[in-house]
């Protein structure tokens, strides 16, 4: 095709969507409503995520060491834990600190176990690479000399972990759901405004217009569609994100959770229902015509 | 130009609409073509632009050959065979400027050309002045003429009217017969489909009626043969 044809295309299309006026609007604002859905959700969605997968990292197991060990062994041990595959680092907490930790959380009642009457161990803090790996890491742990007892709350964890698979698994049905559901709005919103132009098209036809000639200020105009439709779900994602982050995030941060950072994620998914909106514009305005074209 | 031989065309209905069709016409000639409702005629004139394909026999137009000629070849034939009908089918969208230029744009001509050759053609049905209103704001005789500025825009050889005037006022329908007329002078061929008895008894060229989809008579000059 010559790129003077090209050009006419994309002039026709723009042409063509504005003296549709109203046709086009009511494409792009079904498009509108259609993607702000699909993008709040997604938003939701990849946010359950993340934060679920900081509570899997938050797991930890804790290795408590015996009160006779020297400092040699501790470090000894130290060393091996660190060298384990999956594991991540390790952080030592002593005996004081966590009774520290117990005042804090349950009031000062405990400030009777001071010092040689703490009953608490010493322990290393394991955190593991992968979350799934915590059992693993507790076990291996448990025959390591000078160790005392592990725990990394086997059943909560476990359940913890189902939970959130689960959850994320839902998760995936309900984004593909609704991601058909757009798909099929969106494609018939813009039938609908194609239907209406059959004789447009049987006229081009009459003129020899080839099928190419035809389809595309069609598609170029599906995709325009899509793409003014996918532009004020981006805005209102990120006028409403952005807010709710900076109150929420900071919050969150404390307890070692975070929601995704603004600035990859709103290109990220802005780019997700751009192309969305394009894609399924311009495929649905093709697959419309389709029965128009034939001879 | 223009040949058939013992065409066919029986529609899936049933209704047998071109029984052994056979006939030749050629370039630079006026033809009418004649006869009552559901003869056939409008068939016969749907098979030159291959609208309506044959189920038997040979058509064939200019180096074009209807019968096996393929679906993706049909624009091209299109581009050498102007059509006009009963109802314009105008793009309702486009200005006059742009129907007609939509022609030549689907040719891919380029746009300095396109202006030229478009304002000639307006000239010619004398529209030039409405070049930028949409074809709603236009009468029907106005239309008609814009779309015959659109038939001959690619300066096609042959040139199909079915029904052209079946819409218009007697006055509006001389109008649009004079200049079909002078595009059939500078060399187009014309096939025209009409009811119109008091056009075809005037203004005098070939006639050919249709009945039961065959050609019962094909006369030089001849009167239109039916009443009213």
């Amino acid at each position: 095709m010559k790129a003077r044809t090209m050009k006419r295309h994309l002039l026709d299309s723009f042409k063509s969507m504005k003296r549709n006026g109203w046709m086009t609007l009511a494409a792009v604002s079904a498009v509108t409503v259609t993607l702000l859905l699909v993008g709040i959700f997604l938003t939701l969605l990849l946010n359950m995520n993340k934060l679920a997968t900081d509570v899997e990292k938050d797991v930890r197991v804790n290795v408590y060491i015996e009160k006779v060990a020297t400092e040699d062994q501790k470090k000894a041990l130290k060393k091996v834990l660190e060298q384990m595959d999956e594991v991540d680092h390790v952080e030592l907490k002593t005996r004081d600190e966590e009774l520290d930790d117990l005042v804090g959380s349950y009031g000062s009642n405990f400030s009777m176990f001071q010092g040689d009457d703490n009953p608490l161990y010493d322990k290393y803090v394991v955190s593991a690479k992968e979350p799934t790996d915590t059992a693993k890491i507790a076990k291996e742990a448990e025959d390591l000399e000078n160790v005392t007892d592990v725990s990394y709350g086997k059943l909560t964890v476990d359940k913890l972990f189902k939970t959130l698979n689960t959850v994320r698994n839902i998760g995936l049905v309900i984004t593909i759901a609704l991601l058909l559901l757009a798909m099929f709005l969106i494609s018939n919103t813009i039938r609908i405004t194609i239907l209406s132009r059959s004789t447009e098209i049987e006229i081009m036809k009459l003129v020899g217009a080839t099928n190419g000639f035809i389809r595309w200020p069609f598609l170029l105009e599906g995709a325009w569609i899509g793409m003014f439709g996918a532009l004020i779900p981006i805005a209102i994602l990120t006028g409403v994100y952005l807010p709710i982050y900076s109150k929420f995030n900071s919050a969150l941060t404390t307890a070692s959770f975070s929601l995704l950072s603004p600035s990859p994620f709103l290109y990220q998914i802005g780019g997700v229902m751009l192309a969305i909106g394009m894609i399924i514009g311009a495929l649905g305005s093709i697959l419309s015509m389709r029965r128009f074209l034939k001879n | 130009m223009i040949e058939m031989l013992n065409v066919y065309k029986k529609y899936p209905n049933g209704i047998t609409a071109a029984n052994g069709l056979s006939v030749r016409i050629e370039q630079g000639e006026f033809v009418y073509v004649v006869g009552p409702s559901g003869a056939g005629k409008s068939t016969f004139i749907k098979m030159i632009y291959r609208e309506e394909r044959a189920s038997k026999g040979t058509i064939k137009v200019g180096d074009f050959d209807l019968i096996t000629m393929r679906d993706k070849q049909v624009p091209y034939l299109r581009r050498h065979v102007g059509v006009v009908f009963q109802d314009y089918k105008l793009l309702p969208r486009l200005t006059v400027y742009e129907n007609i230029a939509y022609a030549m744009e689907v040719v891919e001509k380029n746009p300095r050309m396109i202006k030229k050759r478009v304002l000639e053609v307006l000239d010619l049905v004398g529209l030039k002045h409405k070049v930028r209103m949409f074809p709603t704001e236009l009468s029907g005789g106005e239309q008609q003429r814009i779309s015959i500025a659109r038939a001959i825009v690619n300066m096609p050889r042959v040139l199909i009217a079915d029904e052209p005037t079946g819409n218009l006022d007697p006055d509006t329908s001389w109008e649009i017969m004079n200049i079909l007329d002078e595009i059939n002078r500078q060399g187009t061929t014309i096939v025209m489909a009409t009811h119109n008895s008091q056009i075809v008894n005037v203004m005098k060229h070939r006639v050919l009626a249709v009945e039961n989809g065959r050609i019962v008579r094909d006369e030089l000059g001849g009167d239109y043969g039916y009443e009213g």
